[in-house]
């Protein structure tokens, strides 16, 4: 079943190209694009049963066995991740035609939009199923590139301002990132993760720490992790909304699973977990307080977006199965709740002619559908206790306590005091666009039952995950053990743990390339 | 292994300029800085890839005397996507002048805020300093890139930009794709 795990990089890309050729014609880049992430979506799905239940799956790209060649390896945490973000990438695909449809011809999207998207989802697929740092690296990238286009799409002084800053940030990140590949490779001259993960044991500790934080801040600048993060806010909100949406589902998370999968397989001396802790509470609280002082909703919820990382990397620095596991349940979570989210600012936007908190007001009277949607999402935001918000942060806080270090105890202190304030912002939101009496005359449009739909499932997903918190923690579980483990993976990479000398061969087809090559390309 | 100390004074001479050129203001600067410190990062693949030796060829060169391959794929692959994203950041150079007639970074809005917030701060530190109001404290506290922008505006440079149709049909498109 190996060839599954190709799929959801290859289907968009080859799309993204039937998309760019019948660029004249709207309605079939609609229909080539919709079918491709529908069918990632499928695949994602099947990918976590055959995960879940054979293990990781190992793609060798040109059959050429791993330590060689380029590896693509899905388990568990990066099948849900796929799974997750096909859902998302989706509903909000749906919502943007929506809008098309709803604005004639006149709003028709430009034609780049739907190749662009699906770069996009090409690019997050690399990044999640990559074996190796260098094909993360240019996941990364892909998607970047997408990303820079969809955000100054259109090219209007307040994008191209955005963008701007947006762009510099990125393509800082990516070269430290670069650098680190390239010590890493000069330190043990490899740079597949499995056969990293047992390299780098044997490296000088003080040199692995240079490593470890070289890779961490180039990922915490695209998690946007507090003092990294300070672009995020400003970039995000002037995109359009369904752009804003996928990039605050996504993007982010991208640096978060990279994290995850690097202070997992990587780094099991967890030198910096202390300063990732700090760096976690930070973010909470920072976050947060920039969203209180906000008086824009798009800019609220970028903030909440930051605030809410800290969660995440909270559970990651905890280094244990329970908090790996909520961490994970977290991304899941939160990916479908801030896109939702920002998918009805963008409503909101509509009807009201603004997300000016200041302008806005009397929603409830005439949108409460949108009054409603925005309520159920931002309560599972902010964590109230059905929702599946509240079972991720139980959880984290769970985990914190059974850590018990005074950092880990502030820390779970930090996040409920988070939570609070989340639901304050949320709440002075709420207020402020639905109940309060509207200071001037709203303009009279409607939202088109096609926009609300996306938007409404997308709520209704994040209510979901409530509903299979209980196989979904399960799920989570098992994929935080793998990690902690880390034999699984390695052992799925790396058929035969101990590789011979000779030179590796490309007469052998996949299948026996797997039990008997050996790797020369990585010594010197 | 011990790399050259050549390579190793180049990688730096380039990152340090490329440093240098990206905290500048204008967008074109920022990008040569970044293609400096992207060739710096390219020199330093080479040193990653141990000393340099013949071409890895089965047959044409005994195994221990081979180059490393893998670095120069790498370096190829960084290569191509640093020319993408250069030639995309050159675009939006390009369109900053278009609109604004100058290609500078702005400082974001909260920024802009804050400088204010402080200029009215420091008014009221010396409330018996009755020189200056609160306005023109604002307006020195705004940074040179506004200015610019005014006397630009005035004199005529982003003309070519303004008359350009992709302005405003730009916005139209640009709200909903």
């Amino acid at each position: 079943m190996s060839w599954l795990v190709a799929l959801p990089v290859v289907i968009p890309m080859v799309a993204a190209g039937l998309a760019l050729a019948v660029a004249r014609h709207n309605r079939a880049q609609g229909i080539i694009s919709v079918s491709a992430i529908t069918a990632v979506l499928v695949v994602s799905v099947a990918l976590i049963f055959v995960t879940h239940t054979q293990g990781p799956q190992v793609m060798n790209v040109g059959g050429w066995a791993v330590p060689v060649g380029i590896g693509l390896v899905a388990d568990r945490l990066s099948a849900l991740m796929l799974v997750v973000s096909a859902v998302v990438l989706l509903g909000v695909l749906a919502y943007s035609l929506a809008q098309g449809l709803a604005d004639g011809q006149r709003g028709a999207p430009v034609a780049i939009y739907h190749p662009t998207y699906l770069v996009l989802a090409a690019g997050v697929a690399t990044a999640f199923l990559s074996g190796d740092l260098f094909n993360l690296y240019v996941g990364f990238e892909v998607l970047l590139a997408a990303s820079f286009v969809l955000l100054t799409l259109g090219g209007t002084a307040e994008r191209i301002r955005a963008g701007a800053i947006y762009v510099v940030v990125s393509l800082l990140s990516s070269i430290i990132f670069l650098v680190a590949i390239a010590l890493i490779y000069a330190a043990v001259g490899t740079l597949n993760l499995a056969q990293l993960s047992e390299r780098l044991r044997d490296v000088d500790p003080g040199l692995q720490t240079v490593l470890q934080i070289m890779l961490v801040v180039a990922f915490a600048i695209k998690a946007a992790l507090f003092p990294l993060s300070a672009w995020l806010p400003d970039s995000y909100p002037t995109a359009p909304a369904p752009v804003t949406a996928v990039f605050a589902g996504l993007l982010t998370k991208v640096g978060v699973y990279a994290i995850i999968r690097t202070q997992t397989l990587l780094f099991v001396d967890g030198a910096l977990d202390q300063v990732l802790m700090v760096a976690a509470v930070l973010t909470m609280v920072v976050g947060i307080a920039g969203a209180v002082a906000q008086d824009d909703i798009k800019r609220l919820l970028s903030f909440t977006l930051v605030s809410h990382i800290g969660y995440m990397i909270f559970g990651i620095s905890l280094a244990s199965g329970p908090g790996l596991s909520a961490a994970i349940f977290y991304v899941a979570h939160h990916i479908t709740v801030q896109t939702a989210l920002f998918l009805i600012a963008g409503l909101i936007e509509r009807r009201g002619g603004s997300t000016s908190l200041e302008r806005l007001g009397s929603l409830a009277k005439v949108a409460p559908v949108l009054g409603i949607l925005f309520f159920v999402a931002s309560m599972n935001l902010a964590g109230i206790p059905p929702m599946s918000g509240f079972l991720g942060k139980a959880g984290l806080l769970q985990a914190g306590l059974a850590d018990g270090s005074a950092l880990a105890v502030a820390g779970v202190v930090v996040g409920l005091c988070t939570s609070l304030l989340t639901l304050y912002a949320v709440v002075k939101a709420w207020n402020k666009a639905f109940w309060q009496e509207a200071p001037q005359e709203l303009p009279v449009t409607t939202s088109p039952r096609a926009m609300v739909g996306p938007a409404a499932a997308l709520v209704s997903v994040g209510v979901l995950l409530a509903f299979v918190g209980g196989p979904l923690y399960a799920y989570t579980d098992a994929a935080a053990r793998d990690l902690r483990a880390r034999t699984l993976y390695i052992d799925a990479v790396l058929v035969t743990g101990d590789r011979g000398e000779g030179e590796s061969s490309d007469s052998q087809d996949s299948d026996a390339a797997e039990g008997a090559t050996s790797g020369s390309g990585g010594e010197r | 292994m011990t790399p050259s100390l050549a390579l190793v004074v180049v990688v730096g001479v380039l990152v340090g300029t490329g440093v240098y050129l990206v905290l500048e203001r204008s967008l074109s600067r920022v990008v040569i800085g970044v293609t400096l410190i992207s060739n710096g990062v390219n020199v330093l693949f080479l040193i990653a890839g141990g000393a340099a030796g013949g071409p890895p060829l089965i047959g044409t060169t005994e195994p221990e005397r081979m180059s490393d391959p893998l670095t120069q794929f790498m370096v190829l692959t960084a290569i191509v996507i640093n020319l993408a994203l250069t030639a995309f950041v050159l675009a939006m150079a390009y369109r900053s002048w278009q609109l604004h007639g100058h290609d500078e970074v702005q400082d974001d809005l909260e920024d802009r805020r804050v400088a204010q917030r402080a200029a009215r701060a420091e008014l009221d530190s010396r409330a018996d300093d009755v020189g200056t109001d609160l306005a023109t404290e604002a307006a020195e506290a705004r940074d040179e890139t506004e200015e610019q922008r005014d006397t630009s505006g005035s004199g005529g440079l982003g003309g070519p930009g303004r008359s350009d149709d992709g302005g405003p049909a730009g916005t139209d498109r640009g709200e909903r794709p």
